[in-house]
């Protein structure tokens, strides 16, 4: 129970101007500019716009400067502007085929057309503390190739060629948005696709690693991992047709598992994905996995009663923004609440005492 | 596959060129063009925001992936010709000098304006991704099999 209570005005706007002063830091060091977050904190920035769904570098930038650097507190920020913007309209479902890839990589096939192309990756580094980026921001120049012209295909689209993997149903041209119609179980796939593409890393990390350590095992192999930029389009009314309204970095990720079949049916492939927006490998990855656990029923499996089977556990907890809303609000004033807490415990060791001395 | 020819091909290549375009690269071609048409604005520019979607395994069903900011603007010209404009982020310039490029690209001012704003935007978008598409390509695994034991 909450009672309005006034009070605390100064000491908040207090609060907030050192609030301010503190995220300035040290006046005799430079400021941080909201373009070199966006330039060299990009993968920070491309978090903040995943779970903040809303595909904008700048106000990802502006957003992280704000909050410190706290990611959550930058997503809720992002979230909270998302909502006041008009919505002018759903796109059309973006073509990964077509996608420009920085880096595409196949756990499954050595020699897939197109090639293992590695892009911009932590893999394969030593993990230890470079000192150099301490002392100066020297880069050496980048090796560069003739560019491939050959079309980098899916990998998944060789083993449909071969009926060996499951195909996808499809489904409305128009998919159920949880920004617009609470969130209710069961949901579908799209529902959960589009929880899981915002939900909290850490979250669906840990999701997707359980799975892995046995809890609904699948047994998962990267078919495709692709991140590049591909083009956004629209159908505008006042045109009558489609156009590019503009481009967006997304990662793409498509497991193959486990396999099922039956009598009837010759055993093929299943299948997870994951479509985060900007580089963000693990979060893609960790979706598919997790999208994978979540299609038991679908796909007529056992419920093994695993965390990653079960869709409102995960669903309902993926949010951040939700997780933290409701975490945090036990630290704000709780006055009344408590006092009744108090009152009850105080009357029940009275009557308590009162019983014990009647037995004396 | 039909194989009509689509009226619409070159305004839709103009416009999402305009969409995706820099900004400040617009803004400098545009200023450098150096007219101001005459004009009205049928909606002034506004910013929202477009639901992004995917597909389900890249080929099955359409869901929601998250929201991009767009900002979109219509203007007339004094001679009537109409320009739109849905483009990328929240500059608000952007989408009115993109409309407006938009209407005089169906007038006769088209060929100065595909010469001296949607070429050098075009060349430069090209160029940034063919440096990506080298150093991209720069990263490509050429695998070496190693000699077998059995031979």
């Amino acid at each position: 129970m909450y009672v309005a209570v006034k009070g605390g005005e100064k000491a908040i706007d207090n609060a907030h101007a050192w609030l301010a002063e503190e995220r300035r830091g040290d006046t005799a060091v430079a400021a941080l500019s909201v373009a070199q977050i966006r330039q060299q904190l990009a993968l920070a920035v491309n978090r903040v716009m995943a779970e903040g769904s809303l595909y904008d570098p700048d106000l990802a930038a502006l957003a992280i400067k704000q909050a410190r650097g706290d990611l959550i507190e930058a997503i809720f920020l992002i979230r909270a502007y998302r909502t006041t913007l008009p919505r002018f309209g759903g796109s059309a479902p973006v073509d990964t085929d077509a996608m420009v890839c920085d880096r595409r990589v196949s756990a499954t096939f050595k020699d897939a057309p197109g090639g293992q192309v590695l892009g911009p990756t932590f893999d394969y580094t030593h993990r230890l503390l470079d000192f150099k980026l301490a002392a100066d921001g020297e880069v050496p120049a980048v090796p560069q190739a003739p560019i491939q012209t050959a079309p980098t295909p899916h990998i998944m689209s060789f083993l449909d060629r071969e009926d060996l993997i499951q195909s996808e149903p499809v489904g409305p041209e128009t998919p159920p948005d949880l920004t617009r119609t609470p969130l209710e179980l069961p949901a579908d796939r799209a529902l959960r696709l589009q929880a899981l593409t915002r939900g909290d890393e850490g979250f669906i990390l840990g999701m997707a690693y359980s799975t892995q350590r046995g809890y609904a095992r699948n047994h998962a192999f990267v078919a495709e991992l692709r991140i590049g930029a591909v083009a956004v389009e629209m159908d505008i009314p006042e045109l009558g047709f489609a156009i590019e309204i503009g481009e967006v970095t997304l990662t793409e990720c498509e497991t193959v598992n486990q396999f099922q079949g039956s009598k009837t049916q010759p055993p093929q492939f299943t299948r997870g994905y994951g479509l985060v927006f900007g580089m963000t490998e693990r979060k893609a990855i960790s979706m598919a996995l997790v999208d994978r656990a979540l299609r038991w029923k679908e796909l007529g499996e056992d419920n093994l009663g695993a965390p990653a089977q079960d869709e409102e556990f995960v669903l309902y907890h993926a949010d951040n923004i939700q997780a933290t809303g409701f975490l945090e609000h036990i630290k704000l004033p709780h006055y009344v609440d408590f006092q009744s807490e108090l009152e009850l415990i105080r009357k029940l060791r009275r009557e308590a005492q009162t019983m014990q001395e009647a037995a004396q | 596959m039909n194989m009509m020819i689509d009226p619409n091909t070159d305004r839709k290549a103009w416009m999402g060129l305009l969409a995706k375009a820099c900004a400040a690269d617009l803004a400098r071609y545009w200023e450098r063009f150096g007219a101001m048409p005459d004009h009205v604005l049928l909606r002034a520019p506004e910013i929202g925001g477009v639901m992004v979607r995917g597909r389900a395994g890249a080929v099955g069903a359409a869901f929601n992936l998250g929201e991009m900011t767009v900002t979109r603007c219509s203007v007339k010209l004094a001679d009537g010709a109409v320009g739109h404009a849905y483009v990328q982020g929240r500059d608000k310039d952007k989408a009115l000098q993109a409309a407006l490029i938009d209407a005089l690209m169906q007038t006769a001012a088209a060929p100065q304006i595909e010469a001296r704003i949607l070429a050098p935007l075009r060349d430069t978008i090209a160029a940034v991704k063919a440096t990506r598409a080298a150093k991209a390509a720069a990263t490509k695994v050429e695998f070496f099999t190693m000699m077998r034991g059995e031979d």
